[in-house]
Parts: C-alpha cells; structure tokens; sequence
C-alpha cells in the first residue's frame, strides 16, 4: 500500500481554492490583464518569437497544490535588466536573444573542466516537473511550474574538487543580443553564487523548461537556476559559465547594494529590505498580499543549513 | 500682433480650458482601467495592478510638478507673460496627481493598513522624502488662490512658494531611490531638475550672498 507522507511546505488537497471560486476571483482579473497586455502587443512581435517545442518531463513530490500562476503572467512580467528595467521589457525585447546553441564554460576547482554544450550538461531525457513559488525580492510571488534537472546532477557531473566550497554563476552580456546592457544599470555581466552545501542541494534546479515547453527567452533561456526558498535575484539566467571556487564569489546585486542584497538573500519575513518591509507579499493575480513565510516555505529542506548563522547579519 | 498668437482674452476663454481637459487626460484612463479590472475586464494595468498605478501616478505628479517649474522660464524665454496664465493650473495638476498617487498606495496598494503604513513613512528613507514632499505641498496648493496672495502680503506669498523648489528635489530624490541599481530615467527627471533651477540660481540665492561675490 502507498502511504504517502506530506511535507510541510506541500499543502492540502482540501486547502486549494475550488476551481469555481479561483477562476471568478482571481483568474479572471489576471487573466483579463493578459488579454489587454496582448492586445496591445504589436502582431510583428509574434512573428519573431520562438516556437517553444514541448518537453516530456516525470512528474515529482515537488508540485505544491496552489494556483499556479498564468502562463500569460509568469511569461510577460519578468525582471531580466539585460532586456530593460520594465517588467514588461523582457518580453518586448528578449526575441533578440539566441538560445540555439548553447554553451557553458565549466572552470576552477572541477575535475572536468571545459566548454560544454547544453545538451551535454543537461540530460533531456531525465527532466522533472517542479512547481515552485517564487519570490522577488521586490515583494510579489508566483507560482511557477517548471522543468529541469536539480542542479546537483549537473556538479556531479563536473566533479568538484574537494577545495571547492561555492559555486558562481555567470548570465551572458552580448551587446548584441541584450539591449539593456548599454545602461550600467549594474556591472554586467551578472553574477550570482551559492554554497556549494546550498548548490547540492535537492531544491535546487536548472531549469529548461517552463509550462510543459522549452523556456522562453524573457524567462532565461536556454537554462538559468530555480532557488526557491531565495529572492528571485539569485535564481540567475541564461547561464554561461559555472565556476568553483574556494571563496564566497561576487554576487551582481551585493556588489551594487551591499546594504540591500547579501550574499544569501533567504526569503526572510523577519529581515526587512532597506526600503520595504519583506513581511508580506503580492501573489500575482490576487488583490491583497498575503504572508511571507520563512525560506518562501522550504525551511522543512533546507533550514538546517543555515543552522547556528545568525540570518540577521547574513541576509 | 501676429494672428496665429492668441490674445490673453482667448487663451482664459478657450486655451484654459483645452489644458485642463488634456490635463485630466491620465487621470480618466487610470480610474477607467482600475474600473476595469474591478470588473475583470481586460486592462492596461497589468499583472501588477497595484505597482502600475502607484508609477504611472508618481511619474504624472512628476511630470506636472517639472512642467509648473517650467512655465517661468519659459515665459521668459518667449518674451510673454501669457504662458503664467497656465502656472496655477498645473501646479495645482501636480497636487491633484500626488494626491491620488497617495491613494493608490494607501489604499488600493496598502489596503489602509495604518500600522504598515506608519512603519513604511518611518523607516524607509525614500517614503519619508515622499511625504515630506507632500506635506510641503499641502500649503503652496491651498494659498494658490489669489485671496491668499492678498492675505499674505506678495512678499510672504512668494517666499511660501519658493518651497516648490524642494518640493521638486525631493520628488526627485524619492524617484531615484525608489528603484533598484543605476537606473536612467530618474536621472533624466533631475537634469531637467537642475536645469530649471540653473535658470533661476539668482532668485534662489540669498542676496547677500550676491552682494558678496
């Protein structure tokens, strides 16, 4: 007999909203809003989208029974300062972008270095459905069902070698590509990192996929990371270069306002940001905001490793 | 005089009231499309209602608040007085903007969560320096009226008034800091900032800091 145990952070089948009262009140107001963002989209614009193919995916324990959020929203609000400031930006301007093919630089304390293909980083034949929440750092969340592989096959893959204690990310800056970079909003190209302890952990996703298909460019194609219970900012995109190292590495943010974005950036309800408080947050689609929970709610998974740290001084 | 320019007598008959329809012009489409979305229909707020309209009226207060600014030196620039018949309407535009930019955010944003509120104008600078800003304007909107120039003497009038000028750089200032790393339209609205204060570094100075130098 299957018994299935709940975690903490999967919620009830009898918490959801039923269907007819989700789709009147809040489905609808998003929904509505998507129709008027895309009535206003220029009809050239489709033309040079990319046709996103599917992508066969196994489902996982990862699907936490809440709303996921439109399609619509999840792919036409986005922060991607590579393709402009405004969240509607990214997808005006992300077409430029070139995800086929794809190549990522693997570097510092691995065993396998070198430059490898996309397709030979990732296994497409072993990725998984993962709905995750999502939460900016700029107080609104989503809900996101997304696909890929957890970044720990990937390092596994690489061999890190035993001096290697974080791991740094690297997004592409082509000028070329990625008209945002003209402005010095911050110091391109962006850069992320996590602990290496973070980085193996199960959470922790590359994803390639979003929605049953191939992720669209606004979103990070070809790959970028999911680190759900921390502020979007460090789940960085259209990655093109990993590196281990034995020092904690420069992160884009932290660089730019050291006060503002720490190294860890774990969603934190207790930590305000500067200028806003973090207590609570906008789901998108919903009216009000609701309450922030601790680590997005996966403390149950990975509070241990932050066990002792004082989360105040390390924000 | 040339025909194509109109007469005083037009511009408060006619002219006057064109701006203040073309004035009103964002007011309508924001309170049409929060009707909207209320209704479920389809927008142009968004996905995030509450964020758009709290910009989209922070950036019109804005707008207005540089264009008040404006109008004197521009009336200099064309050598005409008429363009000052327009000064109390759009100064008074910039506080009918900031005034429904507090709306969104208190209410529609903040659902009149007094205490959350009280929390946001204490601690985070960028609010404090909003409402600083509109606390200032409070007096200069209400003593727009010409029974006030009259009670208060022109002199007092126009020294109350200079304090549009830190009204502007405090906007500015709250603009910048609200957004997120270098970002370039802030900065756009200081240049024009400081561009419309350059043109009156005299008139802003102390006059014996003149007299000195």
């Amino acid at each position: 007999m299957l018994i299935k145990h709940k975690k903490g952070w999967q919620e009830t089948e009898n918490s959801v909203t039923d269907e007819s009262v989700y789709i009147n009140r809040r489905t609808v107001m998003a929904g509505a809003a998507a129709l008027g963002a895309a009535a206003v989209v220029p009809s050239a614009l489709a033309q040079r989208d990319r046709v996103l193919a599917p992508l066969a995916a196994r489902p996982t324990g990862y699907n936490s029974n809440e709303s996921l959020t439109p399609e619509a929203a999840v792919t036409q609000y986005n922060n991607y300062y590579e393709f402009g400031t405004g969240k509607g930006d990214p997808f005006q301007n992300a077409w430029q972008l070139q995800p086929k093919p794809w190549s990522i630089v693997v570097d510092g304390l691995v065993d396998k270095a070198g430059t490898y293909a996309l397709e030979d980083l990732i296994d497409f034949n072993a990725l998984e459905d993962r709905i995750y929440r999502l939460r900016c750092v700029e107080a609104w969340s989503m809900v996101v069902p997304w696909i890929g592989v957890s970044l720990a096959s990937v390092l596994k893959k690489i061999e890190p070698q035993s001096g290697a204690k974080y791991v740094r990310f690297e997004t592409l800056a082509d000028r070329a590509q990625m008209p945002g970079l003209r402005w010095p909003v911050l110091d391109w190209p962006y850069t992320e990192g996590l602990r290496l302890d973070e980085a193996m952990n199960d959470l922790t996703l590359l994803a390639v996929g979003l929605y049953g298909k191939e992720i669209p460019n606004q979103n990070g194609a070809p790959v970028r990371l999911v680190v759900p219970w921390k502020y979007g900012f460090k789940s960085i995109k259209s990655i093109v270069r990993i590196t281990l190292t034995d020092t904690q590495p420069d992160t884009s943010w932290n660089i730019s306002a050291p006060r503002e974005y720490g190294f860890y950036s774990n969603v934190n309800p207790d930590v305000d940001h500067p200028r806003w408080s973090q207590k609570r947050e906008r789901r998108i689609g919903e009216f009000g905001r609701r309450e922030t929970l601790k680590f997005n709610g996966y403390g149950e998974m990975v509070a241990d490793l932050y066990a002792g740290m004082d989360l105040r001084a390390n924000y | 005089m040339s025909p194509l320019v109109p007469t005083t007598n037009q511009l408060r008959r006619v002219g006057k009231p064109i701006v203040f329809l073309a004035m009103l012009v964002p007011a309508v489409w924001l309170v049409w499309n929060w009707w909207l979305a209320f209704q479920y229909q389809p927008n142009g707020l968004g996905f995030n209602p509450q964020e758009a309209s709290n910009r989209f009226t922070g950036d019109w207060a804005l707008r207005f608040l540089l264009l008040s600014l404006a109008v004197t030196p521009f009336s200099t620039l064309v050598g005409s007085a008429k363009p000052v018949l327009f000064r109390r309407m759009i100064g008074l535009y910039a506080f009918f903007y900031v005034c429904l930019h507090i709306t969104s955010y208190v209410w529609l944003d903040m659902l009149f969560d007094w205490m959350e509120l009280w929390a946001d104008v204490m601690k985070r600078i960028y609010i404090t320096i909003g409402f600083a800003a509109f606390l200032l304007l409070v007096p200069v909107a209400v003593t727009s009226t010409k029974g006030w120039v009259k009670r208060l003497g022109a002199r007092r009038w126009q020294r109350l008034h200079k304090a549009v000028y830190v009204i502007g750089l405090l906007a500015v200032v709250h603009f910048i800091m609200m957004r997120k790393g270098f970002q370039i339209e802030p900065l756009v609205y200081a240049s024009i900032l400081a561009v419309l204060l350059a043109f009156r570094w005299r008139k802003l100075m102390p006059a014996r800091w003149l007299a000195r130098a």
